[in-house]
């Protein structure tokens, strides 16, 4: 026996592992499967949720008289485990039955139905009837803009409660009451509109079943395709086509780019344009704000407005207002890419057509559940018709393929439509942890110096670490910029910024753990931070292939500009793709009011 | 730096108090529960806007206070009654009959478990054994216990109380 090594043998193989393994990572680590439920590790975010509530993991420890949990039991000298002894299914299998006794059999009509854990293990253990009938919980579905909830569906695995409190740190779940009417909740019973609830819709990544799903907008899609009086226009954002693949059998991070936009042909979309060119837009209006800030900061010292924060992600710009309403001057006033395609698509592109903006219905296809949300904000609207009618996220754009039985894997490579098919590499990195600002780097380096890049590529502004910082040299002026992924990061991130210990210049946030790779409306990645990595990866391939790869250099951006816009942080440019912010400390369920 | 509470709906005396004694615990989360204990001592039960005010305090999710209130029996976001009426259900009791004076008393002041009467006079709530199963049912009204209950028995307990409350 070595001191640094605890040797055992689970299911006859042995096996030596450090001391503090469970069974469950000793298992796992020697390729023995064990089910779970609860239990949930996310090795690069330091997330665990490890309550023991569950207890499918259930084995049996030769010695040991109970059964023991896998998750919770530390591997001990000598320990012999055995993990699917009859004794061990049987108890599983009467575990489950008890889990299912409360929860609702209508698995053929459910949101998760195929994506379910619960489902997926009932079925591994073989589960044919339910011998358990007692009192069945009765939850009114709670639906917010985004995410809906139904808490018939909930087995109090609570990871939802750790991703909202651990990692994203917003504090909208927890778990109330006790005994059997516990239940994840917001405070006071309250619907997650009148909650903190930044719409993010990581709880949703991580429910093993479908008591937190994505709100679904096919069918107002469906509708919108059917109507010969509409003009559908797709706009699709960059992470996307690194994820939609993986419904259609393709590797995580394979890029499907051109099958997406044939399959939006295919479904009837009148033009399929690309998120990525209005991200070109925003580099050109956040980086000629960010100049104008250091400018002012140059002339008269002024850092009031820095450092300059970015607003692309809906659920950073609602966690700002709801827990730091002090920074909203901080916030870039750039509208979010999908904001400002729809704004351009709304107020030029109709007028291109020659028509009346509200035959236009622009859809737009992203990796997120907060998009869907920011939509319904009443500043991107003007009379009450919104800029971008309807949002759905990359499951449900896979969903809608499925439905019209389009055969994905044989489609050909469609090309995006122009004038906004037109995007440069930099509006496609927007769609991973430090892509944004990168793509602002690169503009901003050039507007500031009036010389062209060195280097294109930023390569200390990437990678997955929670936070990350480097300092980019503008010509002899040190311009210091902080990233943050993942709520919990930005709050670490802040409060370094608020105590005046981070003097930066330009910071980052995406709500998501990866960026909006990870983003709530992704198929799950269950924590697989490889599957991050691919889908990061696949963007920065698509970057580097591009022709062009400056936001300034987008030729239908410059013309854009020359026709209407005349120039970036004009007048004209603030009218239509620029924002305002609104104080939610205290609740604030009111909305927005109206456009200015 | 002092946390600003912007709370509207909550008068100032109850927004000083509930600041003070969350200072005498120095706004340490990890004392909550003393807090919410002091809380409810002072006024009675733990309404939202109080349950807000501690979360400004400390800085935490006012989703973690409720979830606090709503774990531990004791703690109650309604108004408790002039007299507080707590029929035991733990095992002695329960195989004593608790149930149907438990019934009685729901059936007597009109109220279920959990609730207020109207005039402010009785709450209703169940517990688990006050210690004196020899004298199994257990009921305690405010601080007296009766024991040896029968649903017979209750009419006559209310009345003793409905009597003082008029004096």
């Amino acid at each position: 026996m070595n001191g640094n090594t605890v040797g055992l043998t689970i299911d006859r193989k042995t096996m030596s592992v450090p001391p503090g393994t469970t069974i469950l990572e000793a298992a796992s680590a020697a390729g023995i499967r064990i089910p779970t439920l609860c239990h949930m590790k996310l090795e690069d975010l330091e997330y665990e949720n490890n309550p023991g509530a569950c207890r499918i993991c259930v084995v049996e420890v030769e010695g040991r008289r109970n059964l023991a949990p896998a998750c919770k039991t530390e591997c001990t000298e000598g320990m012999v485990v055995h993990t699917h002894t009859p004794r061990v299914m049987n108890a599983r299998r009467t575990v489950m039955e008890l889990i299912l006794s409360n929860h609702p059999a209508e698995c053929l009509t459910c949101s998760k139905n195929g994506y379910c854990d619960l489902q997926k293990v009932a079925h591994d253990l073989g589960i044919r009837e339910i011998r358990y009938r007692g009192e069945e919980s009765v939850f009114v579905p709670d639906r917010s803009p985004a995410i809906v909830r139904d808490m018939n569906k909930c087995i109090m695995c609570r990871r939802c409660e750790t991703a909202c409190n651990t990692i994203q740190t917003v504090g909208a779940l927890t778990a109330v009451n006790r005994g059997f009417r516990a239940v994840v909740a917001t405070a006071f019973g309250r619907d997650m509109a009148g909650s903190t609830c930044s719409y993010c819709g990581q709880c949703v990544s991580v429910c093993p079943t479908g008591a937190l799903s994505g709100r679904s907008h096919t069918d107002e899609v469906l509708k919108a395709l059917a109507d010969p009086e509409k003009i559908v226009i797709a706009q699709t954002a960059p992470a996307v086509r690194t994820a939609l693949g993986r419904d259609f059998g393709y590797e995580a991070g394979t890029l499907v780019t051109g099958k997406m936009v044939s399959a939006l042909r295919e479904l009837g979309f009148d033009y399929v344009f690309d998120t990525d060119f209005a991200a070109d837009l925003t580099i050109m209006e956040e980086g000629t704000e960010f100049l104008n800030r250091l400018r002012a900061e140059d002339a008269d010292g002024e850092r009031a407005k820095l450092p300059l924060m970015t607003s692309c992600c809906p659920g950073w710009v609602s966690f700002v207002e709801q827990h730091y309403p002090e920074l909203l001057p901080r916030l870039s006033t750039a509208r979010s890419p999908q904001q400002m395609f729809g704004s351009v698509a709304k107020r030029y592109f109709a007028r291109l057509l020659g028509v009346e903006r509200r035959r236009l219905v622009v859809v737009s296809v992203m990796p997120c559940l907060a998009k869907k949300y920011e939509c319904s904000r009443l500043e991107f609207a003007v009379d009450g018709n919104p800029d971008v009618d309807v949002s759905i996220y990359t499951r449900e754009l896979a969903r809608l393929i499925r439905y019209a039985n389009i055969d994905f894997r044989a489609l050909p490579d469609g090309e995006f439509d122009r004038p906004f098919g037109e995007s440069t590499g930099a509006g496609v990195i927007f769609g991973t942890t430090g892509g944004v600002i990168e793509a602002a780097m690169r503009t901003a380096y050039e507007l500031y110096t009036g010389r062209p890049l060195p280097e294109i590529e930023f390569v200390r502004l990437r990678g997955m670490e929670g936070i990350r910082s480097a300092t980019v040299d503008f010509d002899g002026k040190p311009v210091r910029i902080g990233i943050a992924h993942g709520l919990g990061n930005a709050r670490r991130l802040v409060e370094e910024v608020l105590a005046g210990k981070s003097p930066y210049d330009a910071i980052e946030v995406m709500a998501c753990p990866g960026g909006c790779i990870g983003g709530g409306g992704q198929p799950f990645h269950r924590g697989n931070m490889e599957v991050l990595r691919c889908r990061a990866d696949a963007l920065y391939r698509e970057d580097a292939g591009k022709p062009l790869r400056k936001s300034h250099e987008n030729p239908c951006v410059q013309e854009l500009y020359r026709e209407v816009l005349e120039e970036p942080c004009g007048p004209k440019a603030h009218e239509w793709l620029h924002t305002r912010y609104f104080d939610r400390k205290n609740g604030g369920t009111e909305d927005s009011g109206p456009e200015k | 730096m002092e946390k600003e509470i912007r709370n509207e709906s909550l008068p100032s005396c109850v927004r000083e108090k509930v600041h003070d004694i969350c200072r005498e615990h120095g706004c340490d989360p990890g004392e909550l529960i003393h807090i919410l204990h002091a809380l409810q001592r002072t006024f009675g039960y733990l309404p939202e806007a109080v349950q807000e005010a501690v979360a400004a305090e400390l800085d935490i999710p006012v989703a973690r206070v409720y979830g606090v209130v709503t774990f531990y029996s004791y703690f109650t976001m309604v108004p408790k009654g002039k007299y507080p009426v707590s029929v035991c259900l733990g095992t002695a009791c329960y195989v004593r009959g608790a149930e149907a004076v438990l019934d009685e008393f729901r059936r007597q002041l009109e109220i279920g478990v959990g609730e207020t009467t109207l005039d402010g006079l009785f709450s209703l709530d169940c517990l688990r054994c006050v210690g004196a199963c020899g004298l199994a049912p257990v009921v305690s009204v405010g601080d007296r216990v009766y024991g040896r209950l029968t649903p017979e028995k209750v009419r006559g307990i209310l009345s003793d109380y409905y009597r003082a409350a008029e004096d």
